[in-house]
């Protein structure tokens, strides 16, 4: 069992508020998933000449200002460090790729949450309160954001293998379910030239669609794709750039609920995430169909 | 009437309440505010009491409910009314999964939609949906009334026993063992009766009735490709 929520905010207005909200929707899912917490938000943009980075290393104390000038020397790039906690956020004027090539040969200890123009990545062991607590998720603003609470059924219980999983620049999913053909698909990316960095199979489903995506699909078309190709149980929710998708198996097996207002679209596990947004009373509130994709992108 | 606030009391207070009730008791009208998706609540009633839940609740609402008489206005989560054994529980707006799971008796009004699996395994509960049901609705379902007023998702009444299911509006398709049946001015006249103590507004003669070929009750190597 696990918990999964998403907030896209369609008013502008509200975004100096995602954070405050997602925490609560976060936090609305500690008994489905009380053994880790991640999120992924949609903010702070870089220029384009720039790419931003989340890292994490289990060390608090773990030396990243000297990593963060060592890259910087290397490609004659500016290194911007914010840290929080055991992650850290680097803004590099450099292309994305050139710098997570560079992570992993000099430091292959450091693992990369997520890279893009706009999303971080955070996520860690514990209660979703200690998670949001620990990286100041209620200050966060930001256009939207996606989050996960697990309860780890197919592998261990670590940092790395919480959600959400990144497989592409700004875009990440969350998973409830478990697949059953993830060993082959697993294989057949690995042939395209994913690497993979943990056993789970959700990693599996993310590296999937940012393969579709990569192909030249549509958000929508990716999510098609996934129905024939992915067996098992699962509700999805993913973020990209500019985009928020839902989709469920045709069992729909695992739960899901959609609210949507003229400021937002919320989903979560269970209407008990959505219960206190603001004006949820009013909002259209459904279930999400089995085998029908769901996507908003931003005007 | 008895205002219970859940933002001010858990549900494990307002559930034990009802519980403690004595069989004569005078509090008989509950009015429950705030639910905000609260999981078993009011479940495991045994008194005729009215309690009227005024939102959205979570899993289980109104399960295993005998003699009381249940509103929920709002939409509800999985198992609304699971194993009723007798009373009435009515959903003003959406059900979930597994709407009315193992009814025994009771009748079970849905006001909107149910999603899939409504009525699986029922038992003897009467549901009446005034919109439209997810797939393998009244999977096993043993005896009881199935009432749909819209659609039916695929694989209505899978494997089922002597459950009788109404359907107005289109059946995507028909489970293993289910097939249409023959609608008798005797099955108008019941389900005119039941759309009626729904209070659902409906012609009973627009409804087509299914129920059990009875070819599974049996294992028969000829039907071997059904199992």
């Amino acid at each position: 069992m696990c918990g999964i929520v998403g907030l896209f905010l369609k008013n502008p207005a509200l975004r100096p508020q995602l954070g405050r909200h997602l925490s609560t929707m976060l936090i609305g899912m500690t008994e489905r998933g009380p053994d880790s917490a991640g999120i992924a938000v949609y903010h702070k943009p870089v220029a384009a000449s720039q790419c931003k980075l989340t890292l994490f290393h289990a060390d608090p104390h773990y030396h990243w200002r000297a990593v963060g000038g060592q890259m910087g020397e290397d490609l004659s790039a500016e290194v911007d460090i914010e840290v929080k906690a055991n992650h850290v956020v680097f803004t590099v004027t450099s292309d994305e790729a050139t710098v997570r090539h560079w992570i992993k040969e000099h430091h292959p200890e450091v693992r990369i949450m997520g890279y893009g123009q706009l999303m971080e990545v955070y996520k860690d062991m514990g209660l979703p309160a200690e998670v949001v607590d620990k990286y100041s998720v209620r200050a966060m603003e930001g256009s939207h954001a996606i989050g996960h609470t697990r309860m780890a059924t197919e592998s261990a219980v670590t940092t790395e293998h919480s959600h959400p999983f990144t497989a592409a620049s700004d875009m990440c999913l969350v998973h409830n379910g478990s697949l059953s053909n993830h060993n082959n698909l697993r294989k057949w990316l690995h042939k395209r030239g994913h690497e993979f960095e943990t056993d789970n199979d959700s990693e599996v489903a993310a590296r999937y669609f940012a393969q579709r995506l990569d192909e030249g699909a549509t958000l929508p078309e990716a999510l098609e794709a996934g129905l024939r190709d992915l067996d098992g149980f699962y509700t999805f929710t993913m973020g990209t750039r500019d985009g928020f998708a839902v989709l469920r198996d045709g069992i729909a097996c695992k739960p899901a609920v959609l609210a949507e207002t003229d400021d937002y679209v919320a989903m979560a596990s269970e209407f008990r995430s959505l219960a206190n947004l603001p004006g949820v009373d009013k909002a259209t509130i459904w279930e999400p169909k089995p085998a029908v994709v769901y996507t908003w992108s931003l005007q | 009437m008895i205002t219970v606030d859940l933002a001010a009391e858990t549900v494990r207070d307002l559930n034990q309440r009802l519980h403690d009730l004595p069989a004569d008791t005078n509090e008989r009208a509950w009015r429950v505010v705030n639910p905000k998706g609260a999981h078993a609540l009011v479940a495991g009633l045994d008194r005729p009491v009215d309690v009227l839940i005024e939102g959205h609740v979570g899993y289980y609402c109104a399960g295993m409910n005998k003699h009381a008489s249940v509103v929920i206005d709002g939409h509800c989560g999985v198992g609304v009314a699971e194993n009723i054994m007798s009373g009435e529980v009515r959903v003003k707006g959406n059900a979930s999964q597994s709407a009315g799971a193992s009814g025994q008796g009771g009748l079970l009004v849905i006001e909107g939609d149910a999603s899939a699996r409504c009525g699986i395994s029922m038992k003897g509960v009467d549901i009446v949906v005034g919109g439209s049901v997810g797939h393998m609705s009244a999977f096993m379902a043993q005896t009881g009334n199935l009432v749909v007023c819209g659609d039916a998702g695929q694989s209505l009444g899978d494997s089922i026993y002597e459950a009788k299911l109404y359907v107005q509006g289109k059946v995507e398709s028909l489970g293993a063992d289910c097939i249409e049946k023959a609608m008798t001015p005797h099955h108008v006249e019941k389900l005119g009766r039941l759309l009626a103590r729904a209070g659902v507004k409906g012609d009973p003669n627009k409804f087509k009735r299914y129920g059990s070929a009875r070819k599974l009750y049996h294992f028969h190597v000829d039907h071997a490709d059904a199992y």
